[in-house]
């Protein structure tokens, strides 16, 4: 039993960006393992061209094997999963981090009579077989986790795998017939991707400007929606500006408000208490400025600025939107 | 070292009173219609150990009295706690004398603690590195015979044996209104939930219940909010107002056990009498099979002080860079952190303790020996006692619970208040004239020099600015700490769109904001950073960092109780 | 109709989570609490029953756990739950994720429900996306993040939140749906019902009384193994810039930024 089955998302004739990461990690591994990484698309046909699926083998995968089913829910997919994994005999499923994802992987776990293990944040090989680690604790300790007996199911954390296209070329389309199981079949999408509101959901997105008390008043705001603009990202806040009327609930971070962990997280006048921090402390990487040299935020930030906001966060737009070139 | 800038005119926060009635707002008739109304047989609120020693007692008579407990109907005893579970909001040192306790539960030897004290050492701590050991040890620091326990723990215990022995134990709730009808207590009305910062009913808004019973236990503890509205509206204050000190706590896992409990008068507070700092520290060794040693230290300070920037939360940061402090600490790990107001008033601040239909147990009613630091066993050993009065005077369908007062009097708790009753008082007079004074009393049992030394209430002490946040030590994240960072420990998250539960004049002079900010342990109160050195500051109020201490109460504000279930989740207090 | 809730009994959100310093593994004595994502599948129950668009005989609150469980048993009848079964056993002590799927799946499976709530994922971080894992073993349709439940002649019209934007899911009975925080504000419970929980019907149950098969449940035979805790790879000490010359510092933040690919 070996080789590496990855779920590969499609939406509007793009392959989802975490998927990617996840193709370019069962590949490493494969090669390590010395087996072959595959990847598997479940929709309708007409958006799962032969040039879309190969692509694929640009990241890293041998074989794409495409079913035609209903696009958008989990358990169809976990039925061809399981077709596709017990027909070839594979030892492990990889997901890239995101909803569908856990779901499928649940389900699948359930299937299979498989090990799972969720929210992963890396994978490394040990004797032959595939070890899972994931923080634990808020995020404060690391466990490993092993796969005992069977199939391994392995569902990453959102972003933790980095998508690299260090594949050989095309890979192979194989499509498969699957027998969907009855309840599969008892979900009906009505309406996919509906976008609602116009405001960002802070916890998708991948660059955070956050505001402080150290914005001084709620007009503070106007020069952070720029930054955040200009960086391709949205605003955040803590409690005690939610709290002084300075921005809205929906934005608010912290112990009492919304986790997040993006790519970028700047703080701007935040002193990092720790009711604060909590919220976001996973963020991969954290710019602060603040006037104060002893605010706590300087211990977890990566890159910290003492310095007038006011002055840094114009010139800092500025400067960004040209090295962006916009 | 600057210059100490007394006002003008004495400024003092008692002359800013919070915007509240508390006889208006929390003393009244029931309201909800007769069918909805809760019948109970005795509602007691406060799940402390006064109220769950009342519940216990309470049900160990009545277990073999059918007749009464038919007449309670369905249910007998129900005890109204604020906390998230009995426990939540417990804090004390503390070393507890067991004597109460095995007198309510002599089956029971299985009630937690942490060591029987082995060894005990007091020291007047001269400056930031030297001590003095005081020996012989005073009297009132000799605590052969006592246990060193942590009361959030051993309250859990005791609303166990509670809930075991048929009480129902509602937690979350709050006792809100106190239900008065023709000069007779006939319950209590719970706090509402689900409403929004301006007041108004959010879509899962639940309005509280009246509660009726036919006797009511006030068991609230050191700010008790019902108590406070009962005094003035019932009639029931003592001779002398109730003052306080505020206490904050630390527990530390530590790698050698510290074998013996230790407490240490002196610096960092100052011995003029101007400062009017009284107070002290204790350093407890908690030591258990099992469990790898732990530490409980804490900073008491009386809430009278007049410096303006005193800080007891930073006090205590400070006295835990003293070498025979870190001797203890150092290597160690801060696990826990929390803290409480303590009711000093003695004897010349017990209220009445009783009105017809209620009863005032424990801390409530200020039953705390100052000297000894001791009020556990008082605790469960009034609650007892109101538990016997109830029952006798139940069975008899009379709501007259005056017996309770006697046989408090009567009791060990009265005798000790009672020789007690001055030994606070004479700090005023500094350290060292205090010191002198107070164990002239302690070795004549209060007899010399005897007569009633007067409390003044803590918000009436005027209040001065000095240089003293400039000592404090900045906190390194390790060994010191700030005050959020405790907030955080204690688990408490309270909803972001509750309203305010704290009544406070918002626009103060600036000694009195000032006050206020460092006093609060959990940093409720802030002073914007643009107000003027002069002239009025609008103080900014952050409610959802507080852990009801009771210090605002004290300090010429009002806590009430925000929505049952809010504040600290003390595990190990 | 028929609904189920599943409920699960969780270390409280406020309580430090660490590592028992002499066993190694996690220190569960701390207090529990009912999963504050289960309120949210209660509270959905009990919309759909005091709506009217469906006729609901009871909701049945189901959890599986040691003895203290039955406190969330109690907090969910408190919360409107008609009565409630708890499955105990010392043998599905340590079960996996798939393990624990399973033994609910068989549970749920002896009260023949037609819809399953539960909450999104639990509070400790255990596992989330549960409900897929039973609706598998049950063979019925399922959904996870869901927002919002109508009654479409006689299907549910769900709203869920996915990878591009918010989905509409027609999905027909007997179904397991896990909810999202998002759906609802949950009650509070009121004091009678408070006093009334615990006098309402509590069954207990054992692995045997609902047909758990002992080889796939349990510490030893979980397929999936937890061990050997270790601090997370400890992050370089981070670069403090002091600003002076505001045009270098800005300098400095965008090459920084660079650096790590922030600006493609």
């Amino acid at each position: 039993m070996s080789g590496i089955l990855v779920y590969a998302l499609h939406y509007e004739g793009a392959i989802n960006k975490n998927s990617l990461g996840a193709v370019s990690e069962g590949a490493r591994l494969a090669s390590e393992l010395g087996t072959e990484c595959h990847a598997i698309v479940v929709g309708e046909t007409a958006g799962l061209t032969d040039e879309l699926c190969s692509s694929l083998g640009a990241y890293g995968a041998t074989k794409v094997f495409r079913a035609e089913g209903p696009e958008g829910l989990a358990q169809p997919v976990v039925d061809a999963m399981a077709k596709v994994i017990t027909d070839n005999d594979l030892g492990y499923a990889l997901f890239g981090g995101g909803l569908l994802g856990f779901e499928i992987g649940a389900g699948l776990t359930a299937r299979l009579d498989a090990g799972v293990c969720m929210e992963v944040v890396s994978v490394r090989v040990e004797d032959g077989k595939l070890v899972s680690e994931r923080p634990i604790l808020g995020d404060s300790q690391i466990s490993d986790v092993h796969y005992d007996a069977g199939v391994g199911v392995i569902i990453g954390r959102l972003n933790a795998f980095e998508a690299s296209e260090n594949g050989s070329g095309a890979a192979t389309v194989e499509d498969v017939v699957v027998d969907y199981a009855p309840h599969s079949l008892k979900a009906t999408m009505v309406q996919r991707g509906e976008q609602r509101g116009a405001d960002v959901n802070i916890e998708d997105a991948q660059f955070l400007v956050a505001g402080g008390r150290g914005l001084g008043k709620a007009e503070g705001f106007e020069a952070l929606e720029q930054l955040a603009g200009a960086l391709g990202g949205a605003v955040a806040a803590t409690r005690a500006v939610v709290d002084a009327g300075w921005y809205s609930y929906s934005a608010q971070i912290g112990q009492t408000g919304k986790t997040v962990a993006p790519k970028l997280y700047l703080a701007a006048g935040i002193s990092g208490a720790i009711q604060h921090k909590v919220g976001m402390q996973s963020s991969e990487n954290i710019v602060a400025i603040n006037k104060d040299a002893n605010a706590p935020i300087f211990e977890f930030s990566d890159l910290g600025i003492v310095g007038d906001l006011n002055k840094i966060v114009p010139k800092l737009t500025e400067a960004v939107k040209a090295k962006k070139g916009s | 070292m600057a210059e100490d800038r007394v006002p003008t005119h004495p400024v003092a926060p008692s002359q800013f009173p919070p915007p509240v009635d508390s006889v208006k707002e929390f003393i009244g008739a029931p309201t909800d219609p007769e069918d909805e109304r809760i019948e109970v047989g005795v509602a007691i609120v406060g799940g402390g150990q006064a109220g769950m020693a009342c519940a216990i007692r309470l049900l160990q008579l009545l277990e073999d009295d059918p007749e009464l407990t038919e007449r309670l109907g369905e249910v007998p005893v129900a005890v109204i706690e604020k906390g998230k579970v009995a426990g939540a909001h417990q804090l004390s040192g503390g070393v507890m004398n067991p004597v109460s306790i095995r007198q309510l539960l002599p089956d029971a030897d299985d009630w937690p603690h942490w060591g029987e004290v082995s060894g005990e050492s007091v020291y007047f701590m001269l400056n930031r590195k030297r001590a003095i050991p005081l020996k012989p040890v005073p009297p009132p620091f000799r605590n052969h015979g006592n246990y060193v326990v942590s009361v959030a723990e051993l309250n859990r215990w005791l609303s166990d044996k509670a809930e075991e022995a048929g009480a129902f134990i509602l937690t979350e709730t709050t006792g809100h209104k106190l239900l008065v009808e023709d000069g007779v207590v006939r319950g209590v009305r719970t706090g509402d939930k689900g409403r929004d910062k301006s007041g108004g009913e959010k879509g899962n808004f639940e309005p509280g219940s009246d509660v009726m019973a036919k006797a009511t236990v006030l068991a609230e503890g050191c700010w008790g909010h019902l108590t406070g509205a009962a005094l003035k509206g019932l009639g029931l204050a003592g001779n002398d107002p109730q003052v306080w000190a505020l206490g904050v706590k630390e527990v530390w896992e530590v790698e050698q056990p510290l074998n013996k409990v230790i407490h240490t008068l002196g610096w960092p507070l100052r011995p003029g009498a101007k400062y009017r700092e009284f107070g002290g520290s204790w350093i407890y060794g908690m030591n258990r099979e099992g469990s790898k040693p732990r530490v409980s230290i804490g900073f008491v300070a009386g809430l009278d002080n007049a410096d303006a920037r005193l800080s007891v939360h930073d006090v205590l940061q400070e006295f835990k860079l003293h070498p025979k402090v870190r001797r203890i600490l150092e290597g160690g790990k801060r696990i826990a952190w929390g803290a409480k107001a303590i009711p000093e008033g003695g004897y010349w601040a017990l209220p009445r303790l009783h009105a017809p239909g209620m009863v005032i147990c424990g801390d409530a009613a200020g039953m705390v020996n100052v000297p000894k630091l001791k009020g556990i066993h008082y605790a469960i050993e009034s609650g007892k006692l109101a538990a016997e009065t109830i029952f006798q005077q139940l069975k008899a369908s009379s709501t007259d619970f005056s017996s309770y007062e006697r046989a408090v009097h009567a009791s060990d708790v009265g005798k000790d208040l009672y020789e007690s009753r001055n030994m606070k008082q004479p700090f005023h007079k500094g350290l060292v004239i205090g010191g002198a004074i107070t164990n002239a009393m302690v070795v004549t049992k209060g007899r010399f020099p005897g007569g009633h030394w007067k409390n003044h209430p803590d918000a009436e002490a005027p209040l001065l600015l000095t240089d003293r946040h400039e000592r404090y030590p900045k906190p390194d994240g390790k060994y010191t700490f700030d005050k959020l960072s405790g907030v955080f420990l204690t688990g408490n998250a309270t909803r972001d769109d509750a309203p305010s539960h704290i009544r406070i004049e918002q626009r103060v002079p600036r000694e009195v904001a000032e006050a206020w900010q460092w006093m609060c342990p959990a940093g409720v109160y802030e002073v914007p950073e643009d107000a003027p050195a002069d002239g009025p500051v609008d103080l900014i109020v952050n409610p959802s960092n507080c852990v009801q201490c009771g210090a605002i109460t004290a300090k010429g504000g009002r806590l009430t109780p925000p929505e049952g279930g809010d504040g600290p989740l003390y595990q190990i207090m | 109709m028929k609904i189920c809730v599943l409920v699960k009994e969780v270390p409280d959100a406020a309580v430090e989570k660490r590592i028992n310093p002499s066993t190694g593994r996690l220190d569960r004595s701390g207090e529990k609490n009912l999963n504050p994502f289960d309120t949210h599948a209660i509270e959905a129950a009990m919309q759909l029953k005091e709506g009217g668009a469906v006729e609901v005989d009871e909701v049945v609150a189901v959890t599986m756990g040691p003895e203290s469980a039955v406190r969330a048993l109690h907090k969910a009848v408190s919360l409107g739950a008609d009565r409630s079964a708890h499955l105990t056993d010392e043998g599905l002590a340590g079960s996996d994720v798939n393990g624990t799927g399973y033994a609910l799946a068989k549970l749920l499976e002896s009260e023949s429900p037609d819809l399953v709530l539960l909450g999104q994922q639990s509070d400790d971080g255990e596992c989330y996306t549960i409900g897929a894992v039973v609706a598998d073993h049950l063979q019925m349709p399922s959904l996870t993040q869901v927002i919002k439940i109508d009654v479409d002649d006689g299907k549910l019209r769900c709203e869920r939140q996915a990878e591009y934007g918010y989905d509409t899911v027609l999905v027909e009975l007997p179904a397991v749906i896990s909810v999202g925080d998002a759906i609802n504000e949950p009650r509070y419970p009121s004091l009678k019902a408070i006093m009334g929980a615990k006098k309402k019907p509590l069954e207990t149950k054992a692995a045997g009384d609902v047909g758990i098969e002992a080889d796939r449940v349990g510490y030893d035979n979980a397929r999936a193994r937890c061990a050997d805790f270790k601090a997370p790879p400890d992050k370089a000490a981070g670069e403090i810039i002091e600003d002076e010359d505001t045009n270098e510092t800005v300098e400095k933040i965008v090459a920084w930024l660079d650096e790590r690919k922030l600006l493609a």
